[in-house]
């Protein structure tokens, strides 16, 4: 590689007093103070959220108003601070989601131990919890910061979803039952 | 009401005049400090201090909410704040001298107070009369004795201290003080050479100063040098003079002393609340002072424009018969221009990076006051030569 020999002109008289340097600088920071400002005024004005945000996690429902967690308890054994506490249950069988297996009695969050890192959302065979936008949580006791089932469905809302796998499941099922009665 | 004035004894009238400069000064600092924060946030892309409120004025529509972005409320805050902070005072210090040095930095910053006019009206006869607290005729040279009295506070703190930091810092104080002294000094005197005729009373008052810039234009001639502000007459002296209250007054570049970086606090680092805010009341005090004599000597004081003197707006506004107004006037010309020096200061410092001991050494000694010298030469000779013209 060649070596190049930088050239450096010595200073002008004018340079040497660093007069128009300061002048310069001067100019350049009357331009600062005269532009908009840069801060986020912080409550009025919220930062955009971008997508793939690690939130507060949530259970969402499907557009049908099915709760979707199914309590398989995956994300209560992949979480890396054992923040998630499920009680498993059963789902009457006369109730319309009864195709469904089960469905969780309880399900909490302990928002003191979360960590953000979203590994129960990678693990989650429903996609039932979601890490959500929510990035600002606080409570006076050491209770208020456990989010209960109700809570998390509060929070999760309502995401679309693309296979509706119990209700493909069903559908299936009773055509096979279909073809064994006609065949 | 100036008869009610006179009528008093001049102990009293001493005593007004003293609790004026402090119930003047103290909140001029506070404002200054709070001024700083505003525009150095501002010029680093920032808010600053915005959100303090007092709930009465919250209701105000407009002008609650618009003091309220301004910051103005805060300063309350931090002077409440500094005023019953728990105040240190550390065991390993020398106790009365570290308690003393805050005070001995207050009395030079606020003696010169009392003889830097701050404005002038006209009395019956048409004559300039001055508003200062004492009307000396050695003007300039009260100034410069009392106000170099102000190293021995920090010189006096750092040594109280008892620890490094400071120790460094009031060192590093003194040796920056004194070596622009000099400069600071003989870069007045073109000015002082230039108001002192042969065959006149001779005179360093500040006052002078000002009534030789008050002049008008007579077309292209000789006499047209007696509006010209000072300024553009010696550009090198008032720039001497600047460069050289920069670091008198330790604000950046010459910020050596205080430079956070380096020293946590320089001589105030043992230091905490009311103490602490002593030492910046008296460093504000010292800006405001020496903006001031600057504005005085070669910005026309508080003539509003090179050419229009005080006297002509007067005139044109027809105020001749109301001293009050015109010295209402001209006290907010002088506030207007002594402000915007103290912008400049606070431009200046979040412009240009802090010089280093040795180069503020090497400015002060080998560029600063050679550069002094020459131009009191060149001036002597060219006033020397132009004045029997003039």
């Amino acid at each position: 590689m060649p070596v190049v020999t930088l050239q450096r002109k010595p200073l002008t008289f004018l340079e040497r007093t660093y007069l128009p340097q300061v002048a310069a600088g001067l100019w350049t920071t009357l331009k600062h103070l005269l532009r908009a400002k840069e801060t986020l005024e912080y409550p009025e004005q919220r930062p955009t959220i971008p997508p793939g945000y690690r939130g507060v996690p949530t259970l969402v429902m499907d557009p049908n108003g099915r709760e979707k967690c199914v309590s398989c308890q995956l994300c209560e054994f992949v979480c890396p601070p054992k923040a998630i506490r499920i009680t498993p249950g059963e789902i009457a069988s006369d109730a319309p989601t009864a195709h469904v297996e089960k469905a969780p009695k309880e399900f909490e969050i302990d928002m003191l131990r979360c960590i953000y890192c979203g590994l129960c959302q990678e693990v989650c065979p429903e996609e039932a919890i979601f890490l959500q936008n929510q990035y600002s949580m606080t409570g006076y006791s050491r209770a208020e910061m456990v989010n209960n089932k109700q809570r998390l469905y509060e929070l999760g809302g309502t995401l679309p979803d693309q296979h509706f796998k119990w209700d493909q499941k069903k559908a299936a099922a009773e055509e096979a039952a279909a073809k064994v009665h006609q065949g | 009401m100036i008869d009610l004035w006179n009528s008093l004894p001049s102990l009293v009238q001493g005593i007004l005049k003293g609790l004026a400069v402090i119930c003047v000064i103290f909140p001029i600092a506070g404002a200054s400090s709070m001024a700083e924060r505003k525009v150095s946030a501002w010029i680093q892309g920032r808010h600053g201090p915005n959100r303090v409120i007092v709930p009465w004025f919250a209701w105000m529509p407009f002008v609650g909410r618009f003091l309220q972005r301004l910051g103005v409320f805060n300063l309350l805050a931090d002077g409440g704040k500094l005023l019953f902070k728990e105040d240190p005072l550390p065991g390993h210090v020398k106790k009365f001298f570290f308690m003393i040095a805050p005070l001995l930095g207050l009395v030079p910053a606020f003696t010169t107070v009392t003889v830097v006019p701050f404005g002038a009206y006209l009395d019956q006869a048409g004559q300039l009369v001055p508003l200062m607290l004492a009307n000396v005729d050695v003007g300039i040279l009260a100034v410069f004795a009392v106000a170099s009295l102000g190293i021995y506070s920090m010189i006096l703190a750092g040594w109280a201290s008892n620890s490094k930091y400071p120790f460094l810092g009031s060192i590093r104080a003194s040796a920056q003080l004194i070596s622009y002294e000099l400069s600071l000094t003989l870069s007045v005197l073109p000015v002082f050479l230039w108001i002192n005729a042969p065959g006149q009373d001779a005179t360093l008052s500040l006052v002078r100063a000002v009534e030789f810039q008050s002049g008008t234009w007579q077309g292209l001639t000789f006499a047209s040098w007696g509006g010209a502000w000072f300024i553009f007459i010696m550009p090198v002296s008032a720039l001497i003079f600047l460069v050289a209250l920069f670091a008198e007054t330790n604000r950046l570049p010459f910020d050596m002393i205080e430079s956070e970086a380096d020293l946590v606090g320089g001589f105030h680092t043992e230091y905490g609340a009311f103490k602490w805010s002593l030492f910046f009341v008296s460093e504000y005090s010292h800006m405001v002072v020496g903006s001031s004599v600057f504005i005085l000597l070669f910005f026309g004081g508080w003539n509003p424009l090179p050419w229009l003197p005080l006297s002509t707006l007067a005139g044109w506004l027809h105020l001749q018969h109301w001293p009050v107004v015109v010295g209402a006037l001209s006290i907010v010309i002088f506030l207007v221009k002594v402000l915007f020096m103290i912008f400049f200061f606070m431009w200046v410092r979040w412009t240009v990076p802090r010089f280093r001991y040795d180069q503020v050494m090497r400015i002060g000694w080998q560029k600063l006051l050679p550069l002094a010298l020459g131009n009191l030469i060149v001036y002597a000779l060219a006033i020397a030569y132009l004045q029997p013209k003039l």
